[in-house]
């Protein structure tokens, strides 16, 4: 095909090339726009998956590798594809969100060996000063995105604790480690070639990835995963700066920037401030259970209550309202919680679903979480279809949501999450949190509804405490 | 390199600041419910490292040079076929939903 184009149209391969790439360019951005609609999202991410196969196919036009290199390229896609298709349709739903880090985390690693295998390459000439620049960049920031993705993973998918991680001399022991990249890339860029330098910057870009994102509490991985994928893009296009290819820096950048933007709007929709949610778990110590210790000193207690009390109270309420977050997708208690809600119902309790619009781990994730576990979808009701309701309401169960229900968003100017639209769980007549500890949910924000004489505390796992709960009401 | 780089280097620094532009611009208007399917469709876009991966690995000379470029091929093709197929998925839940769940709401 290659050569009949040539043959048509006076054009050069390399420029036959170029001319896919910018209308892979223009799918991309086509695709981009659609999926920024509701309505025509899903066709958006097939648009830009037809550019990505046009960009990959003109490529591959003005390759020569010999055989053994065509196998190795044949048989790495051949596996790719099989372990990016397997894993992102057999993900459960609740773990989609990790799956995402994931993908991006890989392409970071990509980024990072793709620029580390130039330089290899042209390290022996004498390489242009701007390929090693943007060689250094995309191995720092390709292996950064890639350890942080790593860590997001681990703690979406639970195996890591999704509580801030915080140790003493944290931002010293960062700070080292971007002070020790900086020396390397003056080196490198500045006095010296080398390879095992290059290597050993790779490996300490990995541990700062991996320290960047271990104080972040898991609530805020979506943000997370949406600056590390602003930074896989920007990896990209200094790979692309590095081996001469548009294709790269075009695709790179598109994601770079959008990312970026993305990544405000998410915190902002969430009432968060980025650099709070970077930075604000660190140093944070919570004291013992029974009483806490707030800003000023003061010490304020909180009420816990057994599953048996709160079973009773339930069993003899008129209106119980649901309120589900991120503990629910957590500890996968949909289900248990529908079971609940249907004991309840049996009783002549009357049960509604309160879904805060970023209940979940993701936009529009509760509701889809709650439809797979048979919750009737006219007990789900939107924030503000809801927010009237609450002072009717005998029973307010929170299950693993905090800041969705937290009255400083509504009251506190000096709060982080001022300004936030919450759920008014606090004009409920009981309010009953069920809640693993006290420890705040987001970094560092106290919930004053917490230690509300209204509010009792249910410790533990939300499907475990449920479970008890369902057990409570029938014996009740 | 010097010379010819210095030309091709001006079209790229060119394709990158435009770009970033039209990024920036071209999701300005975005609702909350499709922040994470645009994350996630964006992170596939970003596999076009892929081309990369290929075209390095096609010039590798040597063993350690060609495993990682092996890798880059395998982490690279991850990050395409399963950031647009989780994607895909992703979109699927936010059909339109009928409220067919007439069995479920008739208990009590």
């Amino acid at each position: 095909m290659s050569t009949y184009l040539i043959a048509t149209t006076g054009l050069t391969l390399s420029q036959g090339i170029r001319l896919a790439y910018l209308v892979a360019a223009i799918l991309f951005i086509l695709g981009l726009k659609q999926l920024s609609s509701p309505k025509s999202a899903r066709k958006g991410n097939w648009t830009a998956a037809i550019g990505m196969a046009i960009a990959l196919g003109a490529s591959l036009t003005d390759l020569h590798p010999s055989t053994i290199k065509v196998v190795l390229i044949l048989v790495g896609v051949i596996v790719g594809t099989a372990a990016g298709w397997f894993s992102a349709r057999k993900v459960a739903m609740t773990a989609i969100p990790q799956m995402v880090a994931a993908f991006n985390g890989v392409g970071g690693g990509a980024a990072a060996l793709v620029s580390i295998d130039e330089y290899m390459r042209v390290v022996g000439g004498s390489p242009a000063i701007v390929s090693i620049v943007t060689v250094v960049f995309s191995v720092v920031v390709g292996s950064v995105s890639f350890a942080g993705s790593v860590i997001a993973f681990l703690k979406l998918q639970e195996v890591m604790s999704g509580t801030p991680i915080t140790y003493p001399g944290q931002r010293l022991i960062n700070a080292s480690l971007i002070v020790v990249i900086l020396a390397a890339a003056v080196y490198l860029v500045g006095i010296h070639a080398s390879v095992p330098i290059l290597a050993a910057m790779l490996v300490v870009s990995v541990v700062l990835g991996l320290a960047f994102v271990l104080p972040i509490g898991g609530a805020d991985m979506p943000v997370v995963i949406s600056m590390l994928n602003a930074f896989t893009g920007i990896a990209v296009a200094a790979s692309g700066f590095a081996i001469g290819n548009t294709g790269l820096i075009v695709g790179g950048t598109l994601v770079g920037a959008s990312g970026t933007l993305l990544t405000k709007m998410m915190s902002d929709s969430m009432g968060r401030n980025l650099g709070n949610v970077l930075f604000a778990a660190v140093g944070k110590v919570i004291p013992g259970a029974g009483t806490q210790t707030d800003e000023s000193g003061e010490v304020k207690s909180y009420r816990s209550g057994t599953a048996e009390d709160i079973g009773v109270l339930l069993a003899y309420s008129k209106k119980v309202i649901i309120v589900p977050g991120y503990g629910l997708a957590v500890a996968q208690a949909q289900h248990v919680a529908r079971e609940l809600a249907s004991t309840l119902e049996k009783r002549g309790v009357e049960v509604t679903y309160a879904i805060h619009p970023v209940a979940g781990r993701m936009p529009g994730h509760m509701n889809v979480l709650l439809a797979e576990a048979d919750v009737p979808y006219d007990q789900l009701k939107e924030m503000e279809a809801v927010n009237d309701d609450f002072q009717f309401t005998d029973v307010v169960l929170v299950v693993g949501a905090n800041d969705v229900v937290n009255p400083a968003a509504r009251e506190s100017k000096d709060s982080p999450i001022y300004g936030m639209p919450i759920l008014n769980a606090d004009r409920a007549k009981n309010i009953v949190f069920l809640k693993r500890s006290m420890r705040p949910g987001f970094a560092g924000i106290d919930n004053q509804l917490m230690y509300d004489p209204k509010t009792i505390m249910l410790f533990g796992d939300a499907k475990e405490s449920l479970t008890k709960l369902v057990a409570a009401v029938k014996a009740g | 390199m010097g010379c010819e780089v210095s030309n091709a280097l001006i079209e790229y620094i060119t394709t990158f600041v435009l770009t970033a532009f039209v990024g920036i611009e071209v999701i300005s208007k975005v609702p909350t419910i499709l922040h994470t399917p645009l994350m996630s469709g964006s992170n596939a876009i970003h596999g076009i490292i892929l081309v990369g991966a290929i075209a390095i690995e096609s010039q590798a000379t040597g063993t350690l040079q060609m495993t990682l470029g092996f890798v880059a091929v395998v982490l690279a093709t991850v990050n395409v076929i399963g950031g647009f197929v989780v994607t895909d998925r992703m979109l699927e839940m936010f059909k339109p939903r009928r409220s067919e769940d007439s069995t479920g709401s008739e208990v009590n």
